[in-house]
């Protein structure tokens, strides 16, 4: 339920009609109370800006420049060595082929994962809206209390159920556990994309002769460009930045980047690499950063939505 | 019309559904089931069926860790939350001020929000390092004495992942709640300025309990992702120094995975879920008699 609809129930106090313009133009001077709210939202921005200036600009210096200890200054001497190591020879225990393994493991996750959740959903929304069988409700409120559950409750039973079909420690089941657990919000949030769209289209296509397929394929599917596109956003950033699921379900040669990332930072032996460290480190972040500059408000309407549970 | 055609059964509905009913039931049903089932038993690393009524549960709560962790979520948990909501509002209201660059301030609030929490927690975890971050920077700058290594100190580590918290997740709060000061009616403003309210009054009193489903929306998020925060503390702290920032989370996949215990790991889960349960519970009851109230 959004904030629009509970606000538009409540009771709305009038205002005085003598009331409407009182006051003129608005003053456009430079008051105080202006500048000491600048002051907040700049400062609240440095709050949030300034750990990753300290990443960018850690990762561009090399190891003796970092141990002066001159943490805010920009490089000295700019180099991208640390990146190229990162990418290509940064060591998880044994293994020093840096990142680059984790980022095609988390492409080779990412992709299936979210084109089938989002077929899934998409289909689970159209049937519970238009074609509700009995129990049909009931399923979806257990879908929707799985939103909330805790995933511990949840993680050992996967682990044996898919062990036993051969599927733990693979791909196929780590893209099988992303389904399931991108279902509950997907599902929601289609089905509440056609609860908005009018009855009668659907009524006219049933008269027309269409069936469940016909009209999910030629009449729902075609208007459901938006709210595929707030659900791919939503689950390409979620599955990339998962890390529980793929140290669990996705196995040694299936690490995400995430898991790369963690293993390379934190358990390293000897000297930390603080450049490598943290250029690996902007590299896993890079693709949902993209993502959510490029989507701009889209991304804002994806988590509106993600946050609207029931 | 459209009831005769929700009565009768549609094959190809179920079918297209078999995914849902296969998750919803086998997953959140005989899957939650299973836990629960297991924590009777005591399970090493595979499950066992010998029943040993609620002694895992005696263990579990005789566990210095888990107690540890027990607290450290409910700390960590009231603490992120109010200062989430009272920080995310404030941006909020500051933000709803007709500035200049707002989409420059809000792509700054909210870009931390898109990052993995594994990134969140590895930022964090340098900035606060004394020998790379703040301290280093300020004992640079020539003053010596300063010390700020919140990590290392098994009292203070767990501010520190608040702290992440904050940066991660206030970004959040502030777009929701700033899109429900938005769908409040501009209206209600000039009334309030006329009658002479002032304007901090105006919102405590008139707008923000308008803006109920805003902030309702905003705590669950919080709420959940509290529950399940596993990825900050494996990346910032590792659950130490020691075992002080260790939570519900972190402490049964150790359990299953470290300590091969299955039996007292899914007691810990079952004890997660049980808060989780309650409220569920209670949201639906109050749900089902303002539904009924509607009707009647």
């Amino acid at each position: 339920m959004t904030a629009g609809q509970i606000t538009a129930t409540q009771p709305v106090p009038e205002a005085p009609e003598q009331a409407a313009q009182p006051f003129g133009p608005k003053p456009r001077r430079i008051s105080p109370g202006r500048i000491g709210l600048y002051v907040f939202l700049v400062v609240a921005a440095l709050f949030f800006l300034i750990p990753v200036y300290i990443m960018i600009v850690t990762s561009l210096k090399g190891m003796p420049e970092i141990r002066l200890g001159h943490l805010f200054n920009l490089p000295g001497e700019p180099t991208f060595q640390p990146w190229v190591d990162a990418w290509l020879h940064a060591c998880t225990g044994r293994d020093c082929n840096g990142l680059s393994p984790g980022f095609y493991n988390s492409v080779k996750i990412t992709l299936p994962s979210v084109v089938i959740s989002i077929i899934c959903a998409s289909i689970n929304g159209y049937a519970l809206t238009f074609w509700p069988y009995k129990g049909a409700n009931l399923l979806f409120g257990l879908l929707v209390f799985g939103a909330f559950v805790p995933y511990q409750v949840v993680i050992y039973p996967l682990i044996i159920g898919l062990s036993s079909v051969g599927l733990f420690a693979s791909l196929p089941g780590i893209i099988i556990v992303h389904t399931i657990f991108g279902m509950p919000i997907l599902t929601l949030l289609f089905r509440n994309f056609y609860a908005a769209i009018p009855v009668e289209l659907f009524k006219a296509a049933r008269v027309d002769g269409a069936g469940f397929w016909r009209i999910f394929f030629y009449i729902m599917l075609p208007m459901s460009v938006p709210i595929t596109v707030v659900a791919v956003i939503l689950q390409v950033t979620g599955i990339w930045n998962d890390f529980l699921f793929g140290v669990v379900f996705a196995g040694r040669p299936n690490w995400p980047m995430t898991v790369q990332l963690n293993n390379i930072v934190n358990t390293t032996t000897g000297v930390r690499e603080y450049n490598v460290n943290m250029a690996a480190t902007i590299l896993t972040a890079a693709v949902p950063l993209i993502i959510y500059f490029v989507s701009g408000r889209w991304f804002v309407r994806g988590i509106a939505a993600g946050a609207v549970k029931g | 019309m459209q009831k005769s055609w929700r009565r009768r059964f549609h094959l190809p509905a179920v079918i297209g559904t078999i995914p849902m009913i296969l998750v919803a039931v086998g997953v959140f049903v005989i899957g939650i089931g299973f836990s629960v089932l297991w924590s009777f038993t005591s399970s090493k690393l595979f499950p066992a069926y010998d029943f040993v009524g609620l002694a895992q549960y005696r263990r579990l709560w005789a566990d210095s860790r888990w107690l540890v962790s027990v607290n450290n979520i409910w700390f960590f948990g009231l603490m992120s939350i109010t200062c989430n909501m009272v920080f995310g509002y404030l941006l909020a209201v500051f933000m709803d001020q007709r500035i200049r660059q707002e989409d420059l301030f809000r792509s700054i609030f909210l870009y931390p929000f898109a990052m993995s929490l594994i990134v969140t927690g590895l930022v964090w975890q340098w900035v606060l390092d004394p020998n790379l971050g703040l301290q280093a920077a300020l004992r640079n700058l020539g003053w010596s004495s300063f010390s700020f290594a919140p990590l290392v100190d098994a009292e203070t580590a767990i501010y520190a992942l608040v702290v992440a918290g904050i940066w991660q997740g206030s970004g959040v709060t502030m777009a929701i709640l700033l899109a429900g000061l938005r769908g409040v009616d501009e209206d209600i403003w000039k009334a309030a300025k006329v009658d002479g309210i002032p304007t901090w009054r105006t919102h405590l009193s008139i707008v923000a309990p308008m803006m109920k489903g805003a902030f309702a929306t905003a705590f669950v998020l919080q709420c959940v992702s509290v529950v399940r925060v596993y990825d900050l503390v494996i990346a910032m702290t590792g659950g130490g120094p020691g075992i002080a920032t260790s939570m519900p989370a972190v402490y049964v996949i150790q359990l299953i995975t470290v300590r091969q215990n299955v039996g007292q790991g899914m007691a810990a889960a079952t004890m997660m879920l049980l808060p989780v349960l309650i409220v569920l519970a209670f949201g639906g009851i109050l749900l089902w008699r303002r539904n009924r109230g509607a009707v009647a």
